[in-house]
């Protein structure tokens, strides 16, 4: 059928049904936890200059404030989630080799698993007050 | 696989060099660039807590590190890069929502960026300087 008879539109595409099956879904991630990390990057901002000075006691005791905690869980998280989808594009970008871009993937995802769950783990026990 | 020579002939499509220097196109690599230097700056946040985690010597030794010239040197390049990423980020928000495409408005955007970065980490160093 001719192009111009057709209703459907590349959205179609778009939304699931592209080469990769996933469409915009790594576009959108992106952006999410980009105004998520944007938002909570300033309450860390703010933290980083709070606990300045302050000695070991103090230090735990502010990161073991539940509002500080969830917060800080919550920056971590996404953070760790968009820097994890933002070095895919750039190992897909720059790393032509196959097994080379395969093992590169798996790093990446290998490091920022670990790298998230050692900072949930240390704030979940400082924050349960161990 | 392409046969080696066949793809040595062919004509190469004008890459990264032969492009005249700009500033939106500094800033683009500079905002990937900060992006992986706050990659690798995650491992410093998570030794941190997982230090303070563990109790007051190992807090003491690794917080030691960090307050060496060198440390702190490193610690402010993340918060620069952090801020430097936020803004960029912000840029891109702009992009998504279709504003900021023509090319007055892109290099103020991307000079603002470069600018309110560096600004900004004064401030960030400065506030941290007078609660230490």
């Amino acid at each position: 059928m001719d192009k111009s008879f057709r209703f459907q539109t590349s959205l179609k595409h778009a939304r699931g049904f592209g080469s990769g099956k996933s469409g915009t879904t790594h576009f959108w991630q992106q952006r999410v936890t980009g105004v998520a990390a944007l938002l909570l990057s300033l309450v860390y901002v703010v933290l980083l200059i709070k606990l300045q000075g302050d000695d070991y006691p103090a230090v735990v005791a502010t990161l073991g404030n539940p509002f500080v905690a969830v917060l800080m869980l919550a920056f971590l998280g996404v953070s760790v989630w968009h820097m994890k989808i933002g070095m895919q594009v750039i190992i897909e970008d720059y790393v032509n080799q196959p097994l080379l871009r395969v093992l590169a993937l798996m790093v990446n995802s290998f490091f920022s698993a670990l790298v998230g769950i050692a900072s949930a783990v240390a704030l979940i026990k400082i924050t349960f007050g161990a | 696989m392409a046969d080696a020579r066949l793809a040595a002939s062919r004509p190469l499509s004008p890459h990264l060099q032969v492009f005249r220097f700009i500033l939106t196109m500094a800033m683009s690599i500079v905002h990937r660039i900060t992006g992986g230097f706050l990659y690798v700056g995650t491992v410093f946040v998570a030794v941190w807590l997982v230090a303070a985690a563990s109790g007051p010597e190992w807090f003491a030794r690794v917080d030691g590190l960090y307050q060496t010239w060198i440390g702190r040197l490193i610690l402010l390049g993340l918060v620069w890069s952090l801020i430097h990423h936020a803004i960029g980020g912000i840029r891109h928000f702009a992009w998504d929502l279709g504003y900021g495409f023509d090319p007055k408005t892109a290099n103020l955007f991307a000079l603002f960026n470069l600018v309110a970065g560096l600004v900004l980490t004064g401030i960030v160093a400065v506030a941290a300087f007078i609660f230490a």
